[in-house]
């Protein structure tokens, strides 16, 4: 135990935490503790009353077993009554308490702000601190509705303490910071922006972070505080530097201050007044100049202050982006920094020098670092100083030197560490497209990114890739050559394979001339690979199988045979299966012509911003401003929403598809853009027509994740897609001010309806006035359920955080698929369903039309098959279908009696499980 | 700043202060996390790195290291700063400050702290006037002292 206790000790607080040094693990700190709080409990509660000091004492023991990490629930009622003592360190300790672990208690919170009332009007200046210090600790919404009013007066009035004007002010900030708008500066404005002026240091120091905070938020409001700021940095700069006594710091004058005043200036444009802004260049100069001066102590504290102020100077200087002069001297001074022995000074150049390559008038000094950039990236032992010089030499890339940057960055991938190939992969994708003069690099470029770092290389890089191909007639030869050479290599990463796929595919043909890479041969070193993919990549060789046959009918008889065989035609993966079926069965129905017209070549892609881009500005972006959630809802029945979107017409669904991107397509951006060239509707109908004739095989859906095959795309059977417009009003909100809460916050909220999985897309973080943004959902059901699921639009617009709640039209029968049964199946299976739970069943008066096509175009729009000749009664309606759960498959069978006499129905439902009875016995009884 | 933390080289947390509003499961999550990574750093490295979307500055005094979340635009080396003044003002206040120190007047490491960072934005950059400050506090603790034992003592409470 050290012998050091100032002011108070309390002996049985400095035993106790010996004790707990001494417990040998973890389970002796938790018996200790245990005993401890048993003893303190039993304390709080005797009819003994304690005194203050004992109090005192227990509340601190309790603080400390809070901050080893263990819960507190009592203890929060003495700590209040701590608060008022009238003896300054219990209230201290009382404070403090309260401060770490505040409750949300209203009892409690009405006590301590009357504590915190009586201690702000006690005109005891120390009490007073400690009252604005628990407010700033603590910054609760209800401590602003308390006191927000009171503090501005406090911080202006002329007899106030300058100890507690500095309180005053971080505390007015902290409560600014929860509670915008319940602190209104008004009328106190001028008075606190005047504070820049005051002769206390301190209080300076202090009310400046409130001014900068204000004036974000209200730039013309406070405006003045520009030539306040440049008029105290300037006396700040020029002061020798012993002269601000104990505000120097290791001979250098008020850092603190100056970093805070440089900082409020980058809040505003340049000064318009001449005499300020030539006095705020020259301060900008001095300290530029005294970065060249000799230093005057060899302490780090003396050299990191100095520097502090400085890069905070070229901060200002790139902001204002508007003094040739001084931009080309921060360039030089951050030059010299990159190469300094403190690995701080070295990350920091680098950072800095990444905005400056962005300003028209530094890009070209920036560049000329380059090689000293590239060393950095080789040498530096740090990772996260070589993250620096990537990041710069992203940042200084233009078409002049983007060859030897893309080179330099492809070799460092090969030993890049692992956290940071993912970004440097999206890099190298981007400034090999963005500066790409023959597009033969760019092709180069992206299968070495492939090769070297296969795993990191994600979708949006191949897709973009092949985006680019069909785009550009003048590179897709090579690029045909190139994945064929590429496919060679005895190991080859799959992502490998799926380029290879896709551009042989399309064009193949186009290297089909050189016996060593005709279509045979081309075939079948795609097939070599197969077996060694994952099924998506299978999936995208079977398209590309097909499209052979189109390009190469030699190759027909060879690729017929590979789809028959019973490991395509008869794979446990559905997916696989049905392209096996599908393409073997369109092969050989189909005439050329039509078989031409189906595999057509992929039409080019409507140019638009890269979906790398995007990705990588989210990777980087500051956290979305919309945020979409989906949050539980207790309410019960939905609207049963099953008109015409899952009718029998498919050539309609076809057609209305092809305006809706599916769902796993969009997020990547090419299926959405495919169907462009033939009409949709009827290339779609084409090919049912094409199924339907083919008999049993799979009717329904054809779905290419990798959007090869064009118009042949439907929803799958368990999911839904939709979509959401947001708002476009947001014209007014400004990008930057309001945080909103980070993306993985949004991911877990996402979580919260357990039945469903639902996925989203990630939003922009800004919706433009007037525009729309689509959020595709793909719902995917977990378990049976009957609320529907609420869909939670978070934004802000003009600053507030604005919610709306919409109700999905998702139910239980969206996942319905229809089965069809004979007579005898369908009696001999209700029979089997006959315990009473499985049956649910309702009469009720009919509230629409009872019309014939009418009902049966309600049932079939429920997803069952409706079956005909089944019931005696031809009256009845019986209908069968299987819902498809994650979990399990619920068969459900449904009989509805008609009374025409009556107005009346009886529903009955019978499900292999008990809550899908009731819940489709609810949802259908409100639709006839 | 968002958060200080302070924390030995085994992982023990030795002073928490928050700046924004956390659940505690949450803190405790960053702090594991952040310990987790701050250790794992070798001593030449940079005292800067990017986490989450924050900066994190840290620096190591003997057994302690001391680390800041700061955000985007705040300033580095200042903040390095900022630890060092913190740290000077401890050692000024227990006479050469050791990690038991800390651990056993941890109330006092808060005050401290207090009386120079409030909010998350320096307060009082003075060493003088920070020590000034917490020295009152404990005079008038004694004076507060006196007169009640002079009055019990007489018999008039």
């Amino acid at each position: 135990m050290p012998a050091v206790s100032k002011g108070d000790g309390m002996r049985g607080l400095a035993v106790f935490i010996s004790d707990i040094r001494n417990c040998k693990s973890k389970e002796a700190e938790i018996k200790r503790i245990n005993k401890e709080l048993a003893n303190i409990r039993s304390k709080f509660k005797g009819d003994k009353a304690l005194d203050g000091y004992s109090k005192k004492k227990y509340v601190c023991k309790l603080l400390f077993i809070f901050l080893l990490g263990h819960d507190i629930d009592f203890g929060h009622m003495e700590a209040v009554n701590l608060l008022s003592s009238n003896k300054y360190t219990e209230k201290q300790i009382g404070y403090l308490f309260i401060s770490v672990l505040v409750n949300s208690n209203s009892e409690l919170i009405r006590l301590i702000n009357n504590a915190i009332k009586n201690d702000l009007s006690s005109r005891n200046p120390t009490f007073m601190c400690l009252a604005l210090h628990c407010i700033a600790n603590v910054g609760s919404r209800e401590m602003a509705e308390a006191f927000a009013s009171e503090i501005p007066r406090i911080l202006v009035a002329g007899d106030t303490m300058d100890s507690v004007k500095q309180s005053a002010a971080l505390c007015l900030l902290r409560l600014y910071k929860t509670s915008p708008d319940l602190v209104l500066m008004g009328e106190w404005t001028s008075r606190v922006v005047h504070l820049l002026n005051d002769q206390h240091m301190g209080v300076v120091t202090a009310a400046i972070s409130l001014i900068t905070c204000l004036s974000q938020k209200n730039p013309d409001e406070f405006k003045t505080c520009v030539s306040l700021a440049v008029s105290r940095l300037s006396r700040i700069v020029s002061s020798a530097s012993t002269d601000l006594q104990d505000y120097t710091y290791y001979f250098v004058p008020a850092p603190w201050l100056s970093c805070k005043l440089l900082r409020l200036l980058q809040c505003y444009p340049p000064p318009e007044d001449g005499a300020v802004k030539g006095r705020l260049v020259e301060c900008l100069e001095t300290i530029l100049n005294k970065a060249q001066e000799p230093p005057k102590s060899k302490k780090v504290q003396h050299s990191n202050a100095k520097n502090a102020i400085l890069f905070e100077a070229i901060s200002l200087i790139i902001h204002y982006d508007s003094e040739p002069n001084l931009l080309v001297r921060a360039c030089n001074q951050l030059g010299q920094f990159l190469q300094h022995r403190e690995t701080n000074l070295r990350y920091l150049a680098l950072e800095s020098m990444c905005t400056l390559a962005s300003s028209e008038f530094s890009h070209e000094a920036v560049k000329t670092h380059i090689e000293t950039v590239i060393n950095a990236l080789k040498t530096e032992r740090d990772v996260s100083v070589r993250q620096r010089a990537a990041d710069l030499l992203y940042a200084m890339c233009d078409r002049s030197n983007a060859k030897q940057i893309v080179a330099e960055m492809l070799s460092y991938l090969e030993t890049a560490d692992y956290s940071i190939r993912e970004e440097m992969v999206l890099k190298v994708a981007i400034l090999a497209e963005k500066y790409a003069v023959d597009y033969s690099w760019y092709v180069d470029t992206i299968l070495n990114l492939i090769r070297i770092a296969g795993d990191y290389v994600s979708e949006e890089v191949w897709y973009r890739v092949i985006q680019i191909v069909i785009n550009r007639d003048d590179v897709q030869g090579y690029a045909a050559k190139t994945v064929f050479e590429a496919l060679q290599a005895p190991a080859c990463h799959e992502n490998m394979v799926k380029v290879g796929g896709y551009i042989l595919g399309e064009f193949g043909n186009l290297i089909a001339g050189d016996p060593r890479s005709s279509p045979l041969v081309q075939f079948n070193l795609l097939h070599s690979k197969f077996h060694l993919c994952s099924v998506p990549t299978r999936a995208l060789l079977l398209s590309a199988y097909i499209k052979f046959i189109n390009l190469f009918p030699e190759t027909k008889a060879t690729i017929q045979e590979v789809l028959r065989c019973d490991s395509q035609i008869r794979n446990s993966d559905v997916e696989l299966q049905q392209r096996a079926v599908e393409y073997l069965k369109l092969s050989s129905i189909a005439s050329t012509d039509v078989l031409a017209t189906v595999l057509e070549e992929m039409p080019p892609f409507p140019e638009r911003e890269s979906s790398i881009l995007a990705k990588l500005k989210k990777k980087k972006g500051p956290g979305a401003v919309s945020v979409t959630e989906l949050e539980d809802n207790k309410r019960e029945g939905g609207e049963l929403n099953g008109g015409g979107d899952r009718g029998p017409d498919t050539a309609a669904m076809a057609a209305s598809n092809a305006s809706t991107p599916s769902p796993s397509a969009d997020l990547l951006g090419i299926r959405s853009a495919a169907p462009i060239g033939a009409a949709p509707a009827n290339a779609g109908s084409l090919l049912v027509d094409v199924f339907s004739e083919a008999g049993p095989a799979a009717p329904s859906a054809a779905v290419n994740d990798d959007g090869f095959l064009r118009d042949l795309e439907q929803p799958t059977e368990t999911s839904d897609s939709l979509l959401v417009e947001g708002s476009g009003d947001s014209d007014s909100a400004p990008p930057s001010e309001d945080p909103a809460p980070p993306l993985s916050e949004a991911d877990e909220l996402l979580n919260n309806w357990p039945k469903l999985n639902v996925q989203t897309k990630p939003v922009e973080p800004l919706v433009e006035g007037g525009a729309q943004i689509q959020q595709v959902l793909n719902i995917e059901c977990l378990t049976d359920f009957s609320d529907a699921p609420l869909l939670n639009i978070k934004f802000r617009y003009g600053g507030a955080l604005q919610n709306l709640t919409l109700k999905l039209p998702v139910t239980i029968n969206k996942f319905f698929q229809p089965t069809e049964m004979t007579s005898h199946d369908f009696f001999q299976r209700w029979k089997q369903l006959s315990q009473p739970q499985q049956e649910a069943q309702k009469i009720f008066k009919a509230n629409h039309s009872m019309d014939t096509e009418v009902l049966k175009a309600k049932l079939l729009g429920l997803g069952t098959a409706l079956l005909d000749n089944v019931d005696p009664n031809p009256e009845n309606y019986v209908c069968a279908g299987v819902i498809q759960t994650k979990g399990q498959q619920v068969g459900c069978l449904l009989r509805l009696e008609p009374n025409a006499q009556a107005q009346m129905y009886r529903l009955t439902l019978r499900c292999s499980k008990d809550s899908v009875s009731r819940r489709l016995c609810e949802l259908l009884a409100e639709q006839f | 700043m968002q958060f200080m933390l302070l924390f030995s080289r085994q992982g023990k947390l030795r002073l928490q202060k928050w700046y924004v509003p956390l659940s505690d499961k949450e803190k405790k999550k960053i702090t594991r996390e952040l310990v987790q990574t701050v250790l794992a750093r070798k001593p030449k490295m940079c005292s800067f790195l990017e986490w989450r979307d924050l900066k994190i500055v840290y620096k190591r005094y003997a057994s302690l290291y001391f680390c800041c979340a700061i955000e985007d635009q705040d300033n580095e080396l200042i903040t390095l700063e900022i630890i060092h003044r913190y740290v000077e003002l401890l050692d000024k206040y227990f006479g050469s400050v050791c990690e038991l120190d800390i651990i056993f007047n941890f109330e006092k490491a808060y005050f401290i702290l207090d009386e120079f960072l409030l909010g998350g934005e320096a307060q009082e950059t003075s060493k003088k006037n920070v020590l000034k400050a917490i020295e009152q506090a404990d005079l008038l603790q004694e004076d507060a002292e006196t007169p009640r034992s002079v009055l019990e003592e007489i018999g008039l409470t």
